[in-house]
């Protein structure tokens, strides 16, 4: 049968049980909007196109499934650049179908041409310009196979308008064939007793559990080997909630704004059990002070991972998931004879030692019963209210940090987060994702800062266009936090270009103005009634704001390239170090690697 | 410590590849030395020839990333003592009538060839590993160089067994 390359990309998209795009219509992507109409998915309509990618992101933050979205050419493709560069750094399989000017046309600084393969080059997994119109499933099979196997990543295929208009036979028979993409799924037997070998010797092992547990859906193969052996867990901020932090064993989150016993846990560490984590600078510190004594193991998808940061005693590249049940049925084996004695590391002092730690060093909040609200009481109330079935999304700065730090997560994608990239105003599309990914009976919270939110609060019609009832929580502080943060504690409180006055907008007003209920809460005494009444409307979505005390920071805070062993947990402690020594030029912010160039938001 | 590296990297036979390779040397902040580029016996599969000076934990990495790119297809390293590696070079050398012997001489000890002659010049061309054609032109500098160029380096293994053995699962052996 004849059809045309866009009826293709909608049959393509089909035959991969695609249920939602996220899309904008444009010049060179008219042909594919005509056959979407009668096409057996949803398509959700956005307002800018940065926010179909960051909700395509957060369908697939929440779901595991590939986030599709589809827009036009040049100035749509390149308002895609933000979120394809998130979804590369934090590993999200995302589909970027962009329409391209005719094939004719590309060279000729057409109208709304634009270079987009070479543009997203070095920030997709793979792309491709498709230059038939026979080619046009093939492409799109292979892009969704790279997309979702081995390290999960963005793809993009960019389809010239006259491809798209050609006609062909169609054909999905074809095989994916990427003879130069094979993915290692499993993990070296050898490698596997050797990692057994090191952790049954271990005095102090933890495990470092990162994203790509989140990824591989490895969550219960983690809960088995830790839970088995007694090894302690650290959950990176990607992986918050893929080991449960109700559980003993759960040690909470390392790194910059870490807690402080998990911080402390790789400092003082044997043996760091790497799964799926990929040593960031935000974890490590000072790379060179980094879990000084510890020795490794480096279980990563990706081959290119192990030995970049830190030196690795047992490489196993393969799919986490794969490989953790590769050491497993070693464990059971051993069980079965009865001698599984002989893979468990004695870790009752250490364990004792990392609890002690957390009870003596909890994270503190100094909330007045009345008046100013502080914002990690608003996070932790939020929690409260909506519980541990929610979906919690978070923007980037200080509110992002709180969130995570604060709330227990019990499960994987309960948490969704722009990590790697530190995207400020992936909240809001991002929970309209995931709110489209999870369905009507899973509440999705997003909790963001004032300035994250004005980055992108326009996604606020589509989400009432398309009536996706997400909680859109506003830690409103009338300053970009996190930056005002670093100036206060490293520029000696000379504040630049931070104040977002707290009225402008005013919230309630554009609550209003997309006609949905929003509710302000400014007082302590008032968190309580406020939230009932917010929690009680699930048919449409809703606005909270909280205004709350300004001058919160966030501890613990290791500062930009010190050793992770000066772990700060009070700004006290940082003015008392800096006044005891002459300036010290390592305290400043300047290498590039650790300091944010746009530091985040309240 | 930092050592030369040659590599042979086999890809896909698509546009846009040698931007992709390029593109990741530059952006992870590698340097290239030379960078030579062509077609191999198979129509699908170009071939090239990177020349690198890094670290060996720096090596490491690199191979890792070029494998990550989807069209790459295999990558060697090529050891100094098992491959042969040349460079092209030619060279426009100022010769009037009274010296052109004296430099075609120099030319035939490095078995280099005269291919083009003219009243006051002669153009050389050379082949050899880069030590070799460094030294030509330091012979031949002091009767005025004109112009030159020179191509990156090409190796192949020494031996019977092919890099692409194995790599191409769509060639077939026809002989």
């Amino acid at each position: 049968m004849e059809i045309t390359g866009a009826q293709a990309v909608m049959k393509s998209l089909e035959a991969l049980g695609v249920d939602t795009v996220f899309g904008y219509p444009g010049g060179a992507i008219l042909p594919a909007y005509d056959p979407m109409i009668d096409a057996g998915f949803e398509h959700v309509l956005v307002r800018h196109e940065q926010g179909a990618i960051h909700m395509a992101e957060g369908y697939a933050h929440a779901t595991g499934r590939v986030g599709v979205c589809i827009v036009t050419s040049g100035p749509a493709a390149t308002n895609l650049v933000t979120g394809l560069t998130d979804a590369m750094m934090d590993s999200v399989p995302v589909l970027a179908i962009t329409g391209q000017v005719a094939t004719t046309a590309i060279g000729s600084d057409a109208f709304q041409e634009a270079d987009v393969t070479g543009i997203t080059m070095p920030i997709t997994k793979h792309n491709e310009l498709v230059h038939s119109v026979e080619r046009i499933p093939q492409a799109i099979k292979e892009a969704f196979h790279v997309a979702r196997s081995g390290r999960p990543g963005p793809v993009l295929v960019d389809l010239p308008k006259d491809v798209l208009n050609q006609t062909f036979t169609w054909d999905w028979d074809q095989q994916v064939d990427l003879p130069g993409y094979r993915p290692t799924v499993r993990g070296h037997g050898r490698m596997i007793r050797e990692a057994l070998d090191l952790i049954a010797g271990a005095k102090r092992p933890v495990i470092y559990a990162g994203g790509g547990l989140v990824r591989a859906d490895a969550g219960d193969e983690l809960y088995r080997l830790a839970t088995t052996l007694a090894l302690p867990v650290v959950t990176t901020l990607m992986a918050r909630g893929v080991f449960p932090d109700t559980h003993e064993l759960a040690v909470g989150m390392p790194g910059m704004h870490g807690h402080y016993a998990a911080v402390r846990a790789f400092q003082e560490s044997d043996l760091l059990v790497t799964l799926g984590a990929r040593f960031d600078d935000r974890v490590t510190g000072k790379l060179s002070d980094f879990a000084p004594d510890a020795q490794v193991i480096h279980v990563d998808v990706d081959p290119a991972e192990i030995g970049k940061n830190r030196a690795v005693d047992v490489p196993i590249v393969g799919d986490v998931k794969v490989v953790l049940g590769q050491l497993l049925d070693v464990i059971d084996e051993r069980a079965d004879k009865g001698d599984l004695d002989t893979l468990t590391p004695d870790t009752a002092d250490w364990r004792r030692h990392l609890a002690d730690l957390a009870e003596a060093h909890p994270l503190l909040v100094d909330q007045p019963d009345t008046g100013v609200l502080k914002p990690q009481t608003a996070i932790r109330a939020i929690h409260e209210r909506w519980g541990d079935d929610a979906v919690y999304v978070a923007g980037v700065g200080q509110h992002q940090m709180w969130a995570s730090q604060l709330i227990p997560y019990t499960r994987a994608r309960q948490w969704i987060n722009s990590g790697g990239l530190g995207t400020m105003g992936f909240a809001v599309p991002a929970a309209i994702g995931a709110k489209v990914g999870v369905g009507r009976d899973t509440p999705v919270v997003a909790i963001d800062g004032d300035g994250c939110f004005q980055m992108t609060f326009q996604e606020l019609a589509t989400a009432v266009q398309h009536d996706i009832p997400v909680v859109f929580c506003v830690v409103n502080n009338g300053f970009l936090g996190m930056v005002r943060q670093w100036q206060s504690l490293f520029y000696d409180d000379r504040l630049s270009q931070v104040a977002l006055p707290q009225d402008l907008p005013d919230l309630m007003k554009l609550a209003d103005a997309y006609g949905i209920p929003g509710f302000r809460v400014s007082a302590v005494e008032d968190l309580g009634a406020t939230l009932e009444k917010a929690h009680a409307i699930t048919d449409q979505p809703v606005l909270v704001e909280f205004r709350v005390d300004p001058d919160e920071m966030v501890f613990p805070m290791v500062p930009a390239g010190a050793s992770n062993d000066e772990l700060l947990e009070t700004a006290e402690e940082w003015y008392e170090r800096v006044a005891a020594q002459t300036p010290d030029p390592a305290a400043e912010p300047t290498e590039p690697t650790t300091s944010p160039a746009r530091g985040g938001d309240a | 410590m930092e050592a030369r590296h040659t590599l042979s990297v086999l890809v896909e036979n698509k546009p846009g590849v040698l931007t992709r390779v390029a593109g990741m040397f530059a952006r992870r902040g590698y340097n290239i030395h030379s960078l030579a580029v062509g077609p191999t016996e198979d129509p699908n599969v170009s071939r090239l020839t990177i020349v690198i000076g890094t670290e060996a934990v720096q090596l490491e990495q690199i191979i890792k990333q070029l494998n990550k790119l989807v069209n790459v297809l295999k990558i060697v390293e090529l050891e100094p003592d098992g491959s042969v590696e040349r460079e092209m070079q030619l060279v426009k050398v100022s010769a009037d009538p009274s010296l052109r012997s004296q430099i075609i001489e120099i030319a035939d000890v490095f078995r280099a060839k005269i291919v083009d002659v003219d009243h006051d010049s002669l153009t050389i061309e050379a082949a050899g590993n880069p030590s070799k054609l460094e030294a030509l032109i330091d012979l031949l500098e002091p009767y005025g160089i004109r112009e030159m160029v020179r191509s990156g380096t090409i190796a192949l293994s020494r031996g019977t067994r092919s890099i692409t053995d194995g790599a191409r699962p769509r060639m077939r052996r026809v002989v």
